[in-house]
């Protein structure tokens, strides 16, 4: 009974029409003019299935797909081990007072823009940049490093964004547990690293999963770092996707491995469907 | 025991805090150097870089462009995100879990995906490159979100309030701009300083939408082309001073928030 | 029955293919204090909605002074809803609260802070006209929805459970100021609870309900002492249920035959009837020297201290499935184990028919 049922239906659907017209028009219907693009021959147009068919037998292509797979699992799995114990420490070891300081300053970067975060990145890592010439400068190294424009750039450039993302979503799960259930895990005899094993973490896990699908969408889909930070040297797929379009105005092509990749994302989503969910307060 | 987990959390918390902000750091202090390679060592501090920018009216028309698509984008996006959470919160419909699940689709679709999407439509229905097309885009990304925040906040508390001042007399109209708008104000501003963040940080859908008005961070990237160049780094600070301002007006609004 | 100032007349209402309220016809007096009193699920809520105009009824009528106002919304209707988490406006202060009323009935400002100030105080409150809704108590949170509702002078006042989230303390404290408050002002009070002991000391008219249908309803010392159904003779107040078939009736007596015997009292019924007999707690008398009608022996199964008295519950000796509720003086000797003679007079007794 949270609802009014007195009113006329013109309101309601006054108020939510403009919302589903918007995402209907602009949402909707441009994967369907994708869809169809995707199923058009580049030149001269006409239907055909050239399009998906190149992605699954050019090896190049397939390359891309598995670069861009393995970037992002080696992205989530290295930003949630950083993340988590940098949560905990914010929301356990931090005074109470000093939190809400201590996250916001912790998340503050994460407010640039991609494209200053990747270019940032690049002036550390660059070959005279401030680690090679600190490398060179103590006689660690004889010869910088070869950094910038290699795989470990693009990865530590989404590193750092998505551990302020996960420390961001870990640290709200970790202040939403109850002090009760760890009271009571110490009440019932167990000590604080088995309270954290058998409590603290598996109530967690919940918000974990969601951070680590945040990242991997947000990650396989990310055209800005891979292109500044990892080069030409090996492709991931928004840069396979925006080459289609930037050298060579090839629509078809760039929609069909849009849907492709978008493909791959909602197998994601729906492996972790039941964790997604936005409630009503 | 303690003592060690404490100083063992104290040396990884300032790692971690050092590994983010190092770029960061990097980023400011070389805007400040005083010659023309942002690498060490350090020559600053100097302004020149930052003169460099503000007299560069490529710039300066772009920080514009971005205000002004960010402001409007997220207004509209506020606006059709509150009227639909209001409609879905207030009202029973027809297939309403179906309905607010389309409005938050575009949450879980990489923005490349959305602008490739726009650029094959608007190609095809011969919309010409614009920052209007840039900030139908920016919609597109932030109304679930304005959406999803909102919606979130009403809760059935929100919904007897409204009740009681129907009771007393309020016309429909007079319940929206003395009741709901007021009581939810501080979901409305929050909604409203994300999407302008998102909006003004935004890059790949103003790249592919946009073609010669666009917004900053597609004319940072054309700077990048030029190399490693201090004036990148002093545009890049003014972007994040931008963007932190942003930040601590959404915070004080959140903060500003009092229990019922 | 034209003066009454509320008839609902058979209304029904589903929500979805869930009947919630079956045929309900009631009547209310003006001036009167009506609680609606009943499980949750009973649909006393639904009904309440449907007063105040939230809910539409499926089927039936509601008329207020003698108007036909089925259809109309809340806005338009002489009544007007206290809510039970109050939905006091939290960026008002109170006096903007209490005046909002008269501001949308296009009062001017003045007029409007003198009427606030006056409702205020007539619940005992008037300091807090400037204060912010989250700065007040629970009680106090009550006290300004009732007079946000009052300053509008509705024919009804509906209350929804209004003392539901105060402790049990306060809610004794302002049960007593309802009523008070109720007696100055005059409006007719209808107000939704399950909790018996505040439809005892509230209404002046009491209304049981039970799944979606009105059990019984009059004066609550009537109901109270000679409930009409088994429903209420449980839901109101405790009894002890004892079900017989008549085998014998004549001059205004009736014979039942009961697991303990055989018993005869005031009444008419058909011979063959299965009935229920009810007895209330304070009219069970435990031990030799007892009431008129002998109802066998049982054995307690438990004593709990009540201070003022003792609670025995006893499992009769023939019918073990019969359990007396029985309220003993506190010097009472009676233990957990004892077999004890159980008696009551007949008057005491309550002929049930259903």
């Amino acid at each position: 009974m949270s609802t009014v049922n007195n009113s006329g239906r013109a309101l309601p659907w006054a108020l939510v029409t403009p919302a589903l017209g918007w995402t209907l028009l602009f949402f909707v219907l441009p994967f369907i003019a994708m869809g169809f693009s995707s199923l058009t021959a580049h030149e001269g147009g006409g239907f055909t299935f050239a399009n998906y068919s190149q992605f699954f037998t050019d090896p190049s292509y397939w390359r891309a797909m598995v670069n861009s797979l393995q970037v992002t699992a080696i992205v989530t799995v290295v930003s949630v081990l950083l993340a988590y114990p940098f949560a905990w420490i914010l929301a356990e070891q931090v005074p109470e007072r000093w939190q809400r300081l201590a996250l916001m300053v912790a998340v503050l970067p994460f407010w640039t823009s991609y494209v200053v975060r990747s270019y940032s990145w690049l002036l550390v890592l660059a070959q005279n940049g401030v680690i090679n010439r600190t490398l060179t400068g103590l006689g660690l190294t004889a010869e910088p490093l070869q950094l910038a424009n290699t795989r470990f750039a693009t990865v530590t450039g989404f590193v750092h964004f998505f551990v302020m993302l996960l420390t961001l979503t870990i640290f709200a799960n970790l202040k939403q547990l109850s002090p009760s259930y760890r009271k009571a895990a110490a009440d019932l005899g167990a000590g604080p690293v088995r309270t954290f094993l058998h409590v603290v973490l598996p109530l967690t896990l919940p918000g974990i999963m969601v951070g680590a699908f945040l990242t991997f969408v947000l990650c396989i889909g990310d055209y800005i770092t891979p292109q500044i930070l990892g080069g030409n040297n090996e492709l991931l797929m928004p840069q396979l996707v925006m080459m289609q379009i930037g050298r060579r105005g090839d629509f078809p092509l760039a929609s069909a491995l849009s849907i492709i990749l978008m493909a791959v994302v909602t197998v994601a989503y729906l492996a972790c469907a039941r964790w997604l969910k936005i409630e009503r307060a | 025991m303690r003592q060690i987990v404490r100083i063992a959390s104290w040396i990884y918390a300032v790692t971690v805090y050092g590994f983010i902000f190092l770029p960061v750091i990097v980023l400011v202090l070389f805007s400040l150097q005083a010659t023309s390679f942002p690498i060490p060592p350090f020559t600053g501090p100097s302004l020149r870089w930052y003169d460099a920018v503000l007299s560069d009216t490529r710039l300066t028309s772009a920080l514009v462009n971005s205000l002004i698509v960010a402001i409007l984008s997220s207004a509209a996006a506020v606006t059709l995100g509150f009227l639909s959470a209001w409609g879905f919160a207030r009202f029973t419909l027809p297939s309403s879990a179906l309905l607010r699940g389309l409005i938050t689709l575009p949450l879980t679709v990489s923005y490349l995906i959305i602008g490739m999407g726009l650029l094959v439509l608007f190609n095809w229905a011969g919309l010409p490159k614009s920052l209007l097309a840039a900030g139908i885009g920016h919609v597109v990304i932030n109304l679930p979100l304005c959406f999803a925040i909102i919606y979130s906040q009403m809760g059935d508390h929100q919904i007897n309030i409204e009740r009681a001042a129907r009771d007393l007399g309020a016309p429909e109209w007079k319940v929206l701009l003395l009741i709901t708008v007021p009581v939810m104000a501080p979901a409305i501003f929050a909604s409203f300083f994300l999407s302008m963040t998102f909006s003004w940080d935004e890059f790949v859908i103003s790249f592919l939408l946009t073609r010669f008005d666009t917004t900053l961070p597609v004319e940072i990237w054309n700077l990048l082309r030029s190399g490693l160049n201090p004036k990148t780094n002093a545009v890049g600070s003014l972007v994040f001073a931008v963007s932190i301002v942003l930040v601590v007006l959404f915070e004080l609004t959140l903060l500003r928030r009092k229990p019922a | 029955m034209s003066a009454s100032l509320v008839d609902i007349s058979s209304v029904s209402h589903r929500f979805g293919q869930h009947p919630v309220l079956k045929d309900v016809s009631l009547k209310i007096e003006p001036g009167s204090y009506t609680i609606l009193l009943g499980p949750s699920g009973s649909g006393k809520t639904t009904l309440l909605s449907i007063l105040g105009g939230f809910v539409t009824p499926s089927e039936g009528k509601v008329f207020i002074r003698g108007e036909d106002c089925t259809a109309v919304p809340p806005a338009k209707r002489p009544t007007t809803t206290v809510f039970q988490d109050y939905a006091l406006f939290p960026h008002m202060s109170v006096g903007a609260n209490v005046g909002f009323g008269l501001r949308m009935q296009g009062v001017d400002a003045a007029t409007r802070a003198a009427r606030a100030r006056e409702a205020l105080a007539l619940v005992g409150l008037a300091t807090a006209f400037d204060k912010k809704p989250h700065q007040l108590s629970g009680g106090q949170r009550q006290r300004v929805a009732l007079a946000r509702a009052l300053v509008i002078e509705p024919a009804v006042l509906l209350l929804d459970e209004p003392l539901g989230a105060l402790d049990l303390k306060l809610r004794r404290q302002m049960q007593d100021e309802l009523k008070a408050i109720q007696k100055r002002v005059g409006t007719a009070f209808i107000h939704v609870t399950h909790d018996q002991e505040e439809a005892m000391a509230l209404a002046d008219h009491c209304v049981v309900m039970n799944d979606g249908r009105i059990e019984d309803e009059g004066p609550p010392e009537r109901v109270y002492a000679r409930p009409a159904t088994r429903f209420s003779a449980t839901f109101m107040g405790e009894s002890t249920i004892l079900s017989g078939t008549v085998t014998e009736a004549k001059n205004e007596t009736v014979t039942v035959a009961t697991p303990p015997g055989a018993i005869s009292l005031p009444g008419t019924s058909p011979v063959g009837a299965k009935i229920a007999l009810a007895i209330r707690p304070e009219h069970l008398v435990l031990g030799a020297t007892g009431g008129t009608i002998a109802l066998g022996t049982a054995t307690v199964s438990d004593v709990v201290f009540q201070g003022s008295f003792k609670r025995v519950l006893a499992a009769s000796t023939q019918d073990p499935a019969l359990q007396f509720i029985v309220k003993a003086p506190a010097a009472a000797t009676v233990q957990p184990g004892d077999t004890i003679a159980v008696s009551c007079n007949a008057g005491d007794i309550i002929l049930l028919t259903d």
